[in-house]
């Protein structure tokens, strides 16, 4: 069959294909498949298709490596998101996505459809979703899109989460120059379902209904998908049209009427349509069927006169989703669609002929084999060279300029370790009143709804870690959200990835993904901790200039009685604090060192996975029994940084003392792994326990009074450091009044 | 004490306090469909939280043309007990239930924070279960919650014991520091003229069970049933 005539189409030859993305060999690739040369249509949905973004043609071979399976693994990557089993039937559904480029063009639009679409991927499976989270990467506090870029992204992803209703419970924000002109929107949701009412997007039955429902389609976002598949440049602000425009209220609508549609027993198969709209949705129903679709493009409800079935099928117009049902079923749908004043259109039909074809004003205009156009995507394996390794920074390279407790009082007051309530009050935390803990912990807890288990949520990356040994990076942006986990007492179960990097063709970048990987895949292996869904947003350079390396992590963890969640804050006065786990006081590429020496150099402190097991399964144990108090993971800043946190969020001072033979800036502020704090009334029941299971304990100091005092004379009032703590990043949003001192 | 909860489209609140409720009550509350417009016989009726039906043109006024506002506000009128939350406040103020006018907060942004508040008059069924003067801490989630009325309607309501609850410092004092959203007078909570209806900003039902880390909220509903049972 060929197509029949588009006398209004332009004409397919290899100059116009390239323009779309489609190099020479993948052109001469297309035509192999088709064996005619292609509609105008068919290289619309073979440049999307093809595209980065939508065929992971430069990651596959490499994502291959990660580990994904594990015996509560319902769902691995391949469906609209991941899904864990939790027990007494229910299962936990989640993913992370980037939308990265639109972000920066229209931040508010952005980072809002970025919140649409991830919510829409957890709930086409089934799941209501009952937690957002983030990850967040800006340039420079004081490079001039800074503030804006922020001041869109936060109140675009508070615009839609707020409206429809899932609590946004985390997150995380960086600021690096490496994303003046890329900034990085990451979302998360996490969504809960029955383990027997999971749907998928397969789809069966020949002669089945296919029916659209959610809003009309327009021109918006037209060819998103291959926008993001390619570096930016001075001219990308004229990309703004490609950008969608959400509307959470409709997105309200369409998770309502979805999981009241699938309340029955209607659905044969659903998929949402995201990046690149109908055509992948459609694509992937069938291909994952093995089946044929053919559409009437007519039938789909449109917003605007004259769209092309070029357009229709490019549209990335948002809160809309592509479901099969069983037959006989449309009237009991759209009763449920027309309740939701949502729109249901029956748009085509499921087909023994392993072939898309789209039709509209009586002609066709795509008949294309499904199976060869996913099977047959291209996929490289592009050169990589390693990152070359750097050296230790030994700790005497690096001495305190002064009082500990002012070079504290400096860390916690400036850009990466400041406070973002400025943020998180902008997103509504609360609603679903399941929230337990939201911004502010080491992980956000939300309870599973009418039960007494609770959900624990993470979002890490250490993207300085990542360029200077990205293997090492890797294997401690997942040993972080294994630890952030542990230290609120949850079981750790698996993850979600959003793979953010530069052009994957220069070897270099291909290396520090190949690294990241490589690490990522050593770290799940060892703490049994999975990678169940993904995302990988490549091309993440302007002009030329990559972004740090960032494998941003979502980690998802049980606990099975929400009231045994731990919290940072000291508790009371007179509590013993222990560290638990090694402190050698590795300093290169802290925070330490780059912030008061102005370094950002050396090798990232080594990941011993081994240890970090033992440690948190240590720290799990202690907070379960409820030996411990309070419990605080170290991470960026080190250690004094984090008794600062805990102090801070208690309201209550501590005294600390400093080991002999140690560096005093290496043991407060490096960056060793696999540590945490913990305040206990019995210290010598956890040091007990400590020692039984092989794990090094130090008790540090003991909780009380208004002050943090070092070493017996350095002190610091804790109000002090509050103060700074929050004072920076609401100065810097109202316009750099009191810029950062670094 | 029966109780329904009116359900909007882009209601996001009602499951919440209907959970809320059924904790308080020990029965499920009726949950009423926007288009519905027959309400079944309660003692109390609940305009919840949310976005209603989107509210991209003021919080609440679309909502308030709605056949089930015509119903409320009927009730209301023959004195059957109506809470707006949030959303429901601004819903209730569009209905004319409640006078002035919730605007978008001084700030300009969506602000979610536990606020400290100071109960304004202990003297009706929604507040039965606090002291007056009692200092309370609720969670506020809104971008439009500053309260506005007019010089004359704020002297009726400050003169008729209107406000409920007012937005404080942590020591019990009004100023600008405590107030989040700038609302005139520091009005977080409103009451009609009879103390039959009323409306607040913050959410009891976000801070009604140990989990929540704050249970300022539970004597609310518990009040609620006690002098409606």
């Amino acid at each position: 069959m060929t197509t029949t005539h588009q006398s209004k189409e332009p004409a397919v030859t290899p100059e116009l294909a390239a323009e779309y993305g489609l190099s020479l060999e993948e052109y001469q690739r297309m035509l192999d498949i088709t064996q005619r040369t292609p509609s105008f249509t068919e290289l619309g949905i073979f440049s999307v298709m093809w595209s980065e973004h939508c065929s992971y043609k430069s990651s596959r071979v490499w994502l291959k490596k990660l580990p994904t399976k594990a015996p509560h693994v319902i769902c691995g990557p391949g469906e609209n998101a991941g899904v864990i089993d939790i027990g007494d039937g229910q299962a936990a559904i989640f993913k992370m996505e980037s939308h990265n480029h639109p972000s920066f063009i229209e931040p508010y639009q952005g980072a809002a459809t970025g919140v649409g679409g991830i919510l829409r991927d957890v709930f086409t499976m089934g799941a209501r979703p009952i937690a957002n989270m983030n990850a967040l990467r800006f340039g420079s506090p004081d490079h001039p899109k800074t503030r804006h870029l922020i001041s869109g992204v936060v109140a675009g992803i508070g615009g839609y989460g707020n409206c429809v209703g899932v609590p946004t419970v985390g997150g995380e924000t960086n600021f690096h120059p490496s994303y003046n002109g890329n900034i990085l929107v990451n979302a998360m949701t996490v969504g809960l379902a029955d383990t027997d009412k999971i749907f998928y997007s397969a789809a069966a039955g020949v002669g089945n209904p296919v029916v659209y429902v959610g809003s009309k389609t327009g021109r918006d976002g037209i060819h998103g998908a291959t926008m993001a598949s390619t570096e930016f440049t001075e001219d990308s602000e004229e990309k703004r049209p490609t950008v969608q425009v959400g509307d959470p209220f409709t997105e309200k609508l369409l998770i309502e009427a979805c999981l009241e549609l699938m309340a029955t027993d209607a659905i044969v198969a659903i998929q949402d349509m995201g990046a690149a709209g109908l055509t992948s949705s459609s694509v992937e129903m069938a291909d994952k069927g093995g089946l044929g679709i053919e559409l009437d493009l007519d039938a789909v409800p449109q917003r605007e006169t004259g769209m092309s079935p070029y357009e229709i099928m490019l549209s990335e117009s948002q809160e809309r989703m592509l479901i099969v049902l069983k037959p006989g079923r449309e009237d009991l749908a759209k009763a449920i669609f027309d309740k939701w004043e949502l729109d249901f259109a029956v748009i085509g039909r499921v087909t023994d002929t392993g072939r898309l074809v789209l039709k509209m004003h009586g002609e066709t205009y795509c008949d294309l084999e499904v199976g060869p156009l996913v099977d047959r995507a291209p996929v490289y394996e592009r050169p990589w060279e390693p990152t070359p390794p750097q050296a230790d920074i030994p700790a005497s390279e690096a001495p305190l300029p002064g009082p500990a407790t002012e070079v504290l009082h400096r860390l916690i007051g400036g850009p990466d370790l400041a406070s973002r309530r400025w943020i998180w009050e902008q997103y509504d935390s609360q609603v679903g009143a399941d929230t337990v803990a939201a911004s502010g912990g080491d992980a956000a807890v939300v309870r599973v709804h009418g039960t007494n288990k609770a959900l624990a949520i993470t979002t890490d990356c250490t993207p300085r870690y990542c360029f200077a040994d990205p293997v090492r990076g890797g294997a401690q942006a997942v040993a972080e959200a294994w630890r952030n986990l542990t230290a609120v007492g949850a079981t750790p179960l698996a993850i979600t990835d959003n793979m953010n990097f530069g052009n994957p063709q220069k070897p270099r970048i291909m290396g520090q993904f190949a690294g990241c990987i490589q690490g990522m895949a050593e770290a799940c292996t060892t703490l049994e901790f999975p990678v169940v869904s993904g995302n990988v947003s490549l091309y993440n350079e302007t002009n030329g200039e990559g972004i740090l390396p960032t494998p941003a992590i979502g980690g998802v963890g049980i606990l099975p009685d929400a009231s045994l969640a731990a919290s940072v804050a000291f508790k009371a006065a007179g509590e013993a604090i222990l560290l638990i786990g090694d402190t050698v006081g590795h300093v290169g590429q802290s925070l330490y060192l780059r912030e008061i020496h102005g370094r950002e150099a050396g090798s990232p402190p080594p990941v011993d996975l081994a240890a970090e097991r033992r440690n948190g399964d240590l720290v799990r144990g202690l907070i379960r029994d409820r030996a411990v108090t309070a419990c605080h993971d170290l991470s960026d800043g080190g250690l004094l940084v984090a008794v600062a946190e805990m102090a801070m969020a208690g309201r209550i001072g501590a005294d600390i003392d400093l080991p002999a033979g140690l560096d005093a800036a290496g043991f407060l502020f490096g960056e060793d792994q696999a540590r945490y704090l913990v305040t206990a009334t019995d210290a010598d029941a956890v040091i007990e326990r400590a020692r039984v299971a092989s794990v090094p304990v130090l008790r540090l100091g003991t909780t009380g009074g208004t002050s943090l005092t070092v070493g017996g004379t350095d002190a610091i009032s804790v109000d002090g450091l509050r103060t700074a703590h929050e004072a920076w990043l609401p100065a810097v949003m109202a316009g750099g009044a009191d810029q950062p001192t670094s | 004490m029966k109780a329904a909860v009116i359900v909007f489209p882009g209601s996001n609140c009602d499951r919440d306090v209907s959970v809320a409720l059924e904790h308080a009550t020990g029965h499920k509350p009726a949950m009423v469909w926007h288009r519905d417009s027959d309400l079944p016989q309660v003692d109390l009726i609940v305009v919840p939280g949310g976005f209603s039906y989107g509210d991209y043109l003021r919080s609440g006024a679309m909502a308030a043309q709605s056949p089930v506002m015509r119903e409320v506000v009927a009730r209301a009128k023959s004195g059957t007990r109506v809470l707006g939350i949030c959303n429901g406040f601004q819903i209730l103020t569009e209905a004319k239930l409640l006078p002035g006018a919730l605007m978008r907060n001084a700030g300009l942004k969506f602000l979610c924070r536990t606020v400290d508040l100071r109960v304004e008059n202990a003297d009706s069924a929604f507040t039965a279960g606090y002291a007056k003067d009692q200092l309370i801490r609720l969670p506020v989630a809104h971008h439009d919650g500053n309260y506005f009325a007019d010089a004359d309607t704020l002297a009726r309501i400050e003169d008729n014991g209107m406000v409920a609850f007012r937005y404080v410092t942590p020591d019990g004092a009004i100023d600008a520091s405590g107030n989040p959203n700038g609302s005139a007078n520091a009005v977080a909570g409103l009451f009609n003229e009879g103390r039959t209806v009323l409306g607040l900003m913050p959410h009891p039902e976000r801070a009604a069970e140990p989990l929540h880390g704050n249970t300022d909220g539970k004597p609310l509903l518990d009040g609620l049933v006690e002098a409606l049972s």
